[in-house]
């Protein structure tokens, strides 16, 4: 899963320059609405718009009924079951076998910041693509320029 | 004890070199004392004499008062205003802020309101959900997480600004602590998290009841390896329980209590299940006062309150010292004139 979703960031990544002309404004409304029916499926995705799978052992932190970041809390249940849906296994017990699985795994021990949430709703891989492209794009002109 | 410099009660300590915050509780850990602290029940009252009632139980016994927030998600007076109504009389709070009911605005805005009434610890907590207090149904915030909590608070107090970049006057001077569950699942990442909660700011550790002196052993042993006990003050939690009864419903009911076996047989064959609970107790701390790396612990006595001085006095935890308490200047012919002349 994980080798999936750096090969689907790859291959983003090097669609850039096309996205770039169609502009991502005009590609939010579509790309958003694949990345929820992607991985609406595979994680159960809530849309939060700031993806961290990738240092959540590719477990869906919003999935938490209290959305915790940095969990597990204190109450998971003996069994690994949840504190607040009995039902349900704590996503940060899976989340901590998902990343002892992942190449990255480590990622998990970063403390990750809150949500803004202003950004519910929208595509976190096209912003992750401009995130990336402008570091490119920096990491060239420092080149250019020593 | 009193400080040499110590002031008029309500008034913070002279901060000192290294040190967040200007309170007695932070220096008691620093100067390596064996802490004791103990968490307040708020009142189901607006009368302040029920809060004043409450602390009273405690004086000279413990170092620090924890005023909890919603405990269990249900519904009491505020630890702000509890806070505000003891930091008064000099009391060292520990001011508990929990990410279920309030937002990073109301948040944000409680701990300068907080440090500018003295109080001078804070415990980020998460919170327990919603479901289990007597309001299932309100909306749950957790717009935070405690780790957040913590690395905002940290700001606010380092880089003297809110999460929104913009700056404070002056900062909220607060020593900061956190939660931690050495005994439920994952057990191999419960010492990992704790680093990354010591990284997000924690500098002391109030943990969940310990009625597994094993499983803390070797909790224990990882955080060493990892020089986590340098970092941080941990204070583990203990508490007395009632019956074997209230210990086999508190292991079903209350998220995240871990009680063996051996304990509830223990206090099932007891006579008076109930003086066992608070012997059990007594025993949990003089096993844990012989860890290395613990600082100290907290004393979770809920519907108990009255014991916590029998446990404290037969645990020996406080080697003979009595920590401040209001009427600890009784006779203390200075502070008392700048206290005559502070009330002309």
């Amino acid at each position: 899963m994980e080798i999936l979703y750096a090969t689907l960031e790859k291959t983003l990544l090097l669609m850039a320059p096309v996205l770039e002309r169609i502009g991502y404004e005009r590609l939010e409304k579509p790309v958003a609405a694949v990345e929820k029916t992607v991985k609406g499926v595979l994680f159960d995705c809530q849309m939060c718009g700031q993806c961290a799978l990738s240092k959540t052992g590719m477990s869906c932190p919003m999935n938490c009924p209290k959305s915790i970041r940095n969990g597990p809390c204190g109450g998971v249940r003996t069994d690994g079951y949840c504190e607040v849906k009995p039902d349900m296994r704590c996503v940060w017990v899976e989340s901590w076998a998902g990343s002892q699985r992942m190449k990255h795994g480590g990622d998990i021990n970063i403390v990750q910041i809150p949500v803004d949430h202003r950004l519910k709703g929208s595509s976190s891989w096209l912003r992750e693509v401009r995130r990336l492209r402008e570091e490119q794009n920096e990491n060239h002109s420092t080149i250019e320029s020593a | 004890m009193i400080y040499e410099d110590e002031p008029i009660p309500g008034y913070p300590l002279p901060m000192r070199e290294g040190h967040s915050s200007p309170g007695r509780f932070e220096r008691i850990l620093r100067d390596g004392h064996f802490a004791v602290t103990s968490e307040l029940a708020p009142p189901d009252s607006a009368d302040p004499n029920a809060v004043y009632e409450r602390a009273r139980l405690f004086d000279g016994y413990v170092d620090a008062i924890n005023a909890t927030d919603g405990s269990g998600a249900h519904c009491h007076m505020g630890s702000l205003a509890v806070c505000a109504l003891l930091t008064r009389l000099g009391y060292a709070l520990i001011m508990q802020i929990s990410c279920r009911d309030k937002n990073r605005i109301a948040i944000q805005g409680d701990i300068l309101g907080g440090a500018a009434m003295g109080v001078c610890n804070m415990l980020c907590l998460s919170g327990d959900g919603v479901q289990t207090g007597d309001h299932p149904n309100a909306k749950p915030v957790f717009d935070l997480d405690c780790m957040s909590l913590l690395q905002i608070a940290t700001t606010m107090r380092e880089q003297r600004t809110f999460q929104s970049g913009r700056e404070l006057e002056y900062p909220p001077r607060v020593f900061l602590g956190a939660a931690a569950n050495p005994f439920v699942e994952p057990f191999d990442w419960r010492p990992l998290r704790l680093a990354k909660k010591v990284e997000a700011g924690a500098q002391f550790i109030q943990t969940q009841y310990c009625y597994d002196i094993d499983r803390l052993k070797t909790y224990m042993q990882t955080i060493r390896d990892m020089g986590l006990d340098e970092k941080v003050f941990l204070l583990i939690g203990v508490g007395p329980l009632a019956s074997a009864r209230t210990a086999e419903w508190m292991r079903k009911n209350v998220p995240g209590v871990h009680i063996p076996d051996s304990v509830i047989e223990r206090l099932k064959g007891a006579d008076d299940q109930k003086a066992e609970g608070v012997n059990l107790c007594i025993d949990m701390i003089q096993q844990i006062k012989e860890i290395k790396g613990v600082s100290g612990v907290h004393i979770m006595a809920y519907r108990q309150e009255h014991n916590v001085p029998d446990i404290v006095e037969r645990s020996g935890a406080l080697n003979n010292r009595t920590p401040w308490h209001p009427k600890s200047f009784e006779g203390d012919a200075n502070i008392q004139s700048q206290m005559d002349k502070y009330h002309d």
